[in-house]
């Protein structure tokens, strides 16, 4: 018998992606996943963890500052430490740099407007198990939604991320309409979408991979990343 | 004890991309303030902490800047004390 990876989806007062995440999970990928709010101190019986997009504590202070002190932040970092899968989306990849699970932090889009449109994202690094499905060097369409995406480090940070291939993702093309020629529309440094950690466990990315799982909401290429979920299920089964 | 007002005033780093500080700057253009060469916009945050001494407000202001108020990784922050106005000397009970 194969058992469905059970798959945790944190709640923060503000998040706004986490029903789309947990309906994107169970119905368009197939795991288990579960609501789990931010009061919890327990990540016991979870495969993988995703912190979703939205506005966690509105925002206050910088995106993800209030959110770092959550009580299930406690044991997310224990979760990851010890080489569990944290995928980190759009506001929960804020939270991830600002409770120092990934280096960098997001700034105001250079533009200093909302970006809601599709995006064209390389495949910069497999190293990560989210992109185990993967290939270095393909395109997937995935939509963002972020006013504060702009990937900041410092020069000597990026040298050591590239060295390693923690650049997982880039944006390869921006949107449409007015300046969709610009590839790299909200000024992140390397035109970094997403990144990993130093082992890959924990990924954080700006664009939004449990928007894009059906043909009824413009495109399955999310399913790409979000699938990997169903090998930590293989691999689970084997064990037992 | 006395309660002091502490001002941390949180800056982008230099080379950190600072979008809002670039529209501030074309709008002073477009006012003809033509001499300005550089706006940064940052943020203050005004604390009125309960402390023996300045040194110690100050103090428990920067472990606060480095551990929640600033990020390091793109923020500087510098902190001044006020001298505390009399009517919040000791109103602290």
């Amino acid at each position: 018998m194969t058992s469905l990876p059970n798959v945790a989806v944190i709640g923060f007062p503000g998040s706004n992606g986490d029903h789309d995440a947990v309906h994107s999970l169970n119905i368009d990928v197939g795991v288990d996943a579960t609501l789990v709010d931010y009061r919890e101190t327990s990540l016991d019986g979870f495969d993988a963890v995703v912190l979703p997009g939205g506005f966690a504590y509105g925002d206050a202070l910088r995106c993800g500052a209030i959110a770092r002190f959550a009580p299930i932040m406690t044991p997310l970092k224990q979760f990851a430490k010890g080489g569990g899968s944290v995928l980190g989306i759009c506001n929960g990849f804020q939270v991830l740099t600002e409770a120092h699970l990934l280096p960098g932090a997001l700034l105001r889009n250079k533009t200093l407007r909302f970006h809601c449109f599709p995006c064209r994202i390389g495949i910069v690094s497999t190293k990560s198990p989210w992109l185990s499905q993967c290939k270095e060097g393909e395109t997937l369409t995935l939509p963002v939604a972020h006013g504060e995406g702009a990937y900041f480090v410092d020069d000597q940070t990026l040298a050591t991320l590239e060295r390693n291939g923690q650049v997982a993702l880039r944006y390869v093309e921006s949107g449409e309409g007015e300046g969709a020629a610009e590839v790299n529309r909200n000024g992140s440094v390397a035109a970094i979408a997403g990144i990993t950690n130093a082992n890959g466990n924990v990924l954080g990315l700006m664009p939004h991979p449990e928007r894009a799982t059906n043909q009824l909401v413009g495109g399955i290429d999310g399913l790409r990343i979000l699938s990997s979920l169903l090998d930590r299920g293989k691999a689970k089964s084997k064990a037992s | 004890m006395t309660i002091w007002r502490v001002e941390a005033m949180i800056m982008p780093k230099d080379g950190v991309n600072d979008p809002q500080g670039e529209a501030v700057h074309g709008g002073l253009k477009s006012l003809e303030f033509v001499g300005v060469q550089n706006v940064r916009v940052g943020k203050i945050i005004s604390l009125s902490i309960e402390a023996k001494s300045e040194d110690e407000a100050i103090d428990q202001a920067m472990h606060m800047c480095d551990q929640l108020l600033a990020n390091p990784v793109i923020e500087t922050y510098s902190l001044t004390a006020t001298q505390p106005s009399p009517a919040a000397k000791g109103s602290i009970a």
